[in-house]
């Protein structure tokens, strides 16, 4: 065995120089003649329809910067990861995207557990890094680097909290949350307390755990509880899972949630179960504003009709606010990109207004929308 | 009162799932002595055979979710026979941990291949029986439910009934009790073999399609958890025990159920899997293991 290894020795070493080399090799090249930003989202699997919809319009807002000349005359590259809607893969992406790619700037995760795995990577790297739609607080708090281009958690669940009881006029709540997913349990607590200090009732607090399919012993117990209205802070495919078997089950009273419902998946998993419920989100393409409409069709004519939900506004959004921002810095410096981001004020984008608060939180207001005759219907909006 | 009759029919439904699954890890231990644990995902591609099938039949009949069920049987069997024609009877005489490390590659293949085939994006299962609530009193059943109930009970029957009174099924619990003596008698052990695998990943098969019937939303990986309650299962009533696999199946369905319907929902599969290792700290064989005569 030693001898053996003796002989293999300079091979070994060869081969580990060769790639050495090879791995430094952009470093020792001119300087690149494009400017890279990693986009990394949930493009398949479970929440795939997240990261399809933002990536596609992510891709749309890039190819229409770069029509128009690009950011500091340099034409802008998107580098594309997916993580499999997969617990783990977010960090590894992200490494890559940030190591291998030599990245910029990140784009990225869609939901808020991904994106809390994402951002310790993105922190420690010291690279920006801005997520389109993670309504959890803990994600911008992980650090400095760490932007969002959507409203916060503890703002959507207060609106839903005050739409249960204003506008549905109901006291008694029921919670399905899941406990794996930091969106969920972070949104459940929000609702939960608010709706409480409004003189509302929980009568019954249920939890699930990611990628579970039976719901009907958490339902049971909620239909014995007598609600008046099911809030389930969850992501759609759950959701519609839920959605029909409390129909099973024979509970009427309607569902009400968050933007982790905004899937056109929603409605053709759960048929009819989902009619009368209502869900807040980031935007409604029913709007007659003029720079939605323009962005709504400019979608629709690119990706064979398919009308774009809230991920994808957000998506498209978070490309204007990235580029924006390097334009402002003058530089792909990091360090300068994350100040040009932390001081991006009343940018005008298809989702709203768009501040960015000394939290790195995008202050902006939410959509009201629920389903009618299988489709979508706007109800209204509510601003911050 | 009602909940509780209500959490019974949940329970039930859910543990006859489980028992379709359980049946074949038990059957495969009786005779080969060694967990298949590529049989969840004969249970997952079950499902997305039954997705197929149900796009060539009239949605929403009996008869056409009959045929769906069936054809979705008849699949599975030919992949779990050609599963161990390929896999397993080369290794045949190997050392048993040979082989179970074969059938945990065998079920990342199949999870992996049909994500490979059909993306990992979860699909929606189409209705293929005709579906409504049932009132029973204050108690509202849904068809599915009761479709899952008495589909797993014939079907359970009519593994009993094979087993224990055809020459196939003789010969089956001759290779159980000793490989080589039957083989002495002249039983062909590869025929013997084959027809367990075949069984077995047909009611894997029907138990997939029950199981998208009831969540409908079927994607590479949803074999993962089931197969892992009906193993556990399995061990509970006694491993290569069949009515045992078919009472852990329910204990199990229905321990999932009470708790996740109390105040512990959280907790709900610690409790349930909880309760097992309690059983198995006193009855080490599992509930019916040893003490039946019979094992197959």
């Amino acid at each position: 065995m030693p001898s053996s290894f003796r002989k293999l020795a300079p091979l070994l070493l060869s081969i580990t120089g060769l790639l050495l080399l090879t791995g430094c090799g952009p470093k020792n090249g001119a300087e690149p003649d494009t400017i890279k930003i990693g986009n990394y989202a949930a493009i398949t699997g479970k929440d795939g329809t997240f990261g399809d919809s933002s990536t596609k319009a992510t891709r749309l807002a890039i190819d229409e910067i770069n029509a128009a000349g690009g950011v500091l005359g340099k034409q802008i590259q998107l580098v594309v990861e997916d993580t499999q809607s997969k617990p783990g893969e977010a960090a590894t992406v992200a490494k890559k995207l940030i190591t291998r790619d030599r990245v910029v700037a990140l784009i990225g995760e869609v939901t808020s557990s991904r994106s809390l795995e994402g951002a310790g990577v993105a922190q420690a790297f010291k690279t920006p890094m801005l997520t389109p739609s993670a309504t959890n607080p803990a994600v911008t708090a992980t650090g400095d680097y760490i932007f969002r281009a959507c409203f916060i958690d503890p703002f959507q669940g207060a609106v839903l909290a005050t739409f249960a009881k204003d506008k549905l006029n109901v006291r008694r709540a029921a919670l399905l949350t899941s406990t794996s997913s930091a969106y969920s349990t972070g949104l459940g607590d929000v609702f939960r307390e608010q709706f409480r200090r409004d003189g509302g009732e929980i009568v019954s607090d249920q939890k699930f755990a990611e990628g579970d399919k039976d719901f009907k012993a958490q339902l049971t117990a909620i239909k014995a509880s007598n609600p008046e209205v099911l809030f389930v802070p969850a992501y759609y495919t759950e959701v519609a899972l839920i959605a029909r078997q409390a129909r099973e089950l024979g509970i009427t009273v309607p569902l009400l949630g968050g933007d982790g419902w905004e899937a056109p998946e929603l409605l053709e998993i759960a048929g009819d179960a989902m009619e009368g419920c209502y869900y807040s989100t980031h935007y409604s393409a029913e709007s007659p504003d003029p720079k939605i409409q323009a962005f709504v069709k400019k979608y629709r004519d690119r990706f064979d009709n398919r009308t774009p939900d809230g991920m994808a506004a957000l998506g498209y959004d978070a490309a204007y606010i990235m580029v924006d921002a390097i334009r402002r810095a003058g530089s792909t410096e990091p360090e300068k990109i994350r100040a040009a981001l932390a001081a991006t004020q009343a940018f005008d984008g298809v989702t709203g207004r768009i501040d960015m608060d000394k939290d790195r939180n995008a202050s902006k207001p939410a959509a009201i929308l629920t389903i009618i005759n299988g489709k979508f219907t706007y109800v209204e909006t509510v601003a911050p | 009162m009602t909940e509780f009759f209500q959490q019974l029919i949940n329970g039930l439904s859910l543990g006859a799932i489980y028992a379709l699954l359980a049946l074949g890890y038990t059957m495969v231990y009786g005779i080969l002595r060694f967990i298949n644990f590529a049989h969840a995902d004969v249970f997952m591609v079950g499902s997305f055979v039954g997705y197929y099938a149900a796009r060539h039949i009239p949605a929403g009949t009996i008869w056409g979710g009959l045929i769906v069920l069936l054809v979705a049987m008849i699949a599975c069997a030919v992949l779990g026979m050609a599963i161990e024609r390929f896999a397993y009877r080369p290794l045949r005489g190997a050392p048993t941990l040979n082989v179970l490390i074969t059938a945990i590659g065998m079920s990342l293949l199949l999870e992996y291949g049909v994500q490979l085939l059909f993306g990992s994006t979860p699909r929606n299962f189409p209705a293929v029986f005709p579906s409504s609530q049932v009132q029973l009193g204050d108690l509202t059943v849904s068809s599915n439910q009761l479709i899952v109930i008495g589909v797993a009970a014939v079907l359970l029957g009519g593994l009993q009934r094979i087993v224990f009174h055809t020459r196939l099924g003789a010969a089956m619990r001759a290779v159980s009790l000793n490989p080589r003596a039957a083989q002495l008698v002249g039983i062909n052990l590869n025929t013997v073999i084959a027809f367990t695998f075949a069984l077995g990943s047909a009611l894997a098969g029907a138990g997939g399609v029950l199981y998208a019937l009831n969540y409908p939303s079927i994607d590479p990986f949803m074999g993962v958890m089931p197969g892992l309650k009906a193993f556990v299962a399995a061990i509970l009533g006694g491993i290569g025990n069949l009515p045992g696999a078919a009472l852990g199946a329910l204990i199990l369905g229905g321990a999932e159920t009470v708790v996740g319907g109390s105040a512990y929902s959280t907790y709900k599969d610690a409790i349930a899997f909880g309760l097992l290792i309690v059983i198995m700290l006193f009855r080490p064989a599992g509930l019916l293991g040893r003490f039946t005569a019979e094992k197959v």
